[in-house]
């Protein structure tokens, strides 16, 4: 009767089973006391540390949103940038221009002004740079269609055709940009494995301590018969709770806290970036069950390490 | 049930006893004497394998405590039903769940009816939600005999259960002890109280073991 709906009588004996089993589940949990001070250390640790991975997560997401930026944002420009003598210059940027005009994978080229030379200037030497004292290259400012161009065939056109022409396709600025992110990634990522690491050996010691405390409880347990697996789940179920809560109270505290913080702006670089956009903000929720997982292990292998020096 | 053959322990060098043999037959009933230090509680404790004999092989429900694994144990241990000389609760669970520890830890169901009548008939329906800490000495042997009953085991061994007790109330639970005893359950005392074993020996037919120079014998026909 695959599919049909189980008998009332079935079903009434299931729920009698469900209810026996959490009672005596229940009942297991009480034969060890409470140990109040390792309780609260372990809600303490398991909350800190949430918070903690809350925010190492959010940079890890911060890092990786910066590297594609970064990436797309310096893939499709290049520049082209020239230095000849006074007199071959307006001459040079024509046949440059030509050039580009030319070059398969190139959208538009266009000669960066004076005053735009003076804007970019102006972060390192100050506003009311006098740019007639200054030999300056024309730079002109290379957008690239999707496909981007051959950069290899371009510089060799341009050496041919305009010897003063030097084309920079930013790859040295982009490489150690893109690498920086990713190592920031991979920094923020250690952080949360780290966090795990400490949470698990928190809990360990605190379970230990738990254990050392109620040992007399342990073998009143053994000589009535329990078994090791009986004794271990009342720690384990209790250790693995109270993780549970206090990382949900910390990665509560951490959304709050990352969403007071100032919104991302372009160009503000990475300490506004730090935050979660969209579907982002459900990857924080999967912080407390993960670190309950780790409790559930960490209290168990230190448990049965425990158990197995009484008799 | 139980069996010691050619059991011998020592502590710290210094031998207890040597060549101890025992058998704990279903329906059983022995009593354990000797002198204080003679090693009747450590006897008890290889009986449910808390210890493991220097030399001899001590077989609980027919397996070899030596080759017994720690769920092995466990196992027998519910079968058994122990009563300590200090015995040994859970200070900060009532009396009533101390009571039914053997069941819950062994996973099994609680059956209140039979829980209330035990703690009545051991007189300490009013102590029931009281913690051992506040118990007498003679309401805590009570508890702990109720404990060691409470799963109907095939074998119950107690150590001087009835040492706090007035003679009314130790009567009355040796009754207790006989009427699991008919039901086939061996019964082992460890006891000085040589008033208690001839009332005993008045109703059902116990063996008296000795042990004195660190040998076990059967003690006389005056008991």
């Amino acid at each position: 009767m695959s599919g049909a709906a189980p008998e009332p009588r079935e079903t009434q004996k299931t729920g009698d089973r469900r209810a026996a089993r959490t009672v005596r589940d229940r009942r297991a949990t009480q034969v060890v006391p409470g140990s109040g001070q390792s309780a609260w250390l372990t809600l303490l640790t398991a909350a800190a540390m949430a918070f903690l991975c809350v925010f190492a997560l959010a940079l890890a997401l911060a890092a990786d949103r910066l590297a594609d930026r970064w990436q797309a944002a310096l893939a499709q420009t290049a520049t082209v940038r020239i230095a000849a003598p006074a007199g071959q210059i307006e001459e040079q940027t024509a046949i440059v221009l030509e050039v580009l005009a030319t070059t398969p994978g190139v959208q538009s080229a266009r000669v960066i002004g004076e005053d735009e030379q003076a804007a970019l200037l102006e972060p390192w030497f100050g506003p009311d740079l006098p740019m007639d004292a200054l030999t300056l290259p024309r730079l002109v400012e290379v957008i690239e269609a999707p496909g981007g161009v051959d950069s290899m065939g371009l510089r060799l056109r341009l050496a041919a055709e305009a010897p003063g022409a030097i084309l920079d396709d930013h790859t040295r600025w982009r490489r150690p940009l893109i690498e920086g992110a990713a190592r920031l990634r991979l920094l923020a990522l250690a952080s949360i494995g780290l966090i795990g690491g400490v949470t698990a050996a928190m809990v360990t010691l605190a379970a230990m301590a738990a254990l050392a405390t109620n040992a007399r409880v342990i073998a009143v347990l053994r000589l009535v018969g329990a078994r090791d697996s009986f004794i271990a789940r009342a720690f384990v179920r209790r250790f693995t709770l109270r993780t549970l809560i206090g990382a949900a109270a910390g990665v509560a505290l951490g959304m709050v806290a990352l969403w007071a913080m100032p919104a991302a702006q372009d160009g503000a670089g990475l300490l506004t970036g730090i935050g979660l956009r969209g579907i982002e903000w459900l990857y924080p929720l999967a912080i407390p069950p993960v670190a309950a997982l780790v409790a559930w292990a960490a209290t168990r292998v230190a448990a049965f390490r425990v158990l197995r020096e009484v008799t | 049930m139980i069996e010691l053959d050619g059991v011998a322990h020592s502590y710290g060098g210094t031998e207890l006893f040597s060549d101890v043999s025992l058998s704990m037959g279903q329906g059983s009933f022995h009593f354990l004497t000797g002198p204080s230090g003679a090693g009747k509680t450590t006897l008890l404790k290889l009986c449910y394998g808390e210890l493991q004999p220097r030399s001899g092989d001590v077989r609980l429900f027919g397996e070899s405590r030596r080759k017994m694994g720690r769920n092995d144990l466990a196992r027998a241990r519910q079968r058994i039903g122990v009563v300590h000389q200090d015995c040994q609760f859970l200070d900060h669970l009532p009396v009533r769940e101390n009571v039914a520890l053997p069941l819950i830890a062994s996973q099994r169901p609680v059956p209140e009816g039979d829980l209330d009548d035990l703690l009545g008939w051991v007189g300490l329906s009013a102590q029931a939600d009281a913690l051992p800490p506040t118990l007498s000495g003679g309401e805590r042997q009570r508890a702990a005999l109720a404990r060691a009953v409470m799963t109907s085991p095939e074998v119950l061994l107690a150590d001087e259960p009835t040492g706090n007790l007035d003679w009314d109330m130790s009567v009355r639970l040796l009754s207790l002890l006989i009427e699991l005893n008919r039901m086939g359950t061996a019964v082992l005392i460890a006891t000085h109280d040589l008033n208690l074993i001839r009332t005993a020996k008045s109703q059902i037919s116990a063996r008296v073991l000795r042990i004195a120079g660190r040998r076990m014998q059967l003690a006389g026909a005056d008991l």
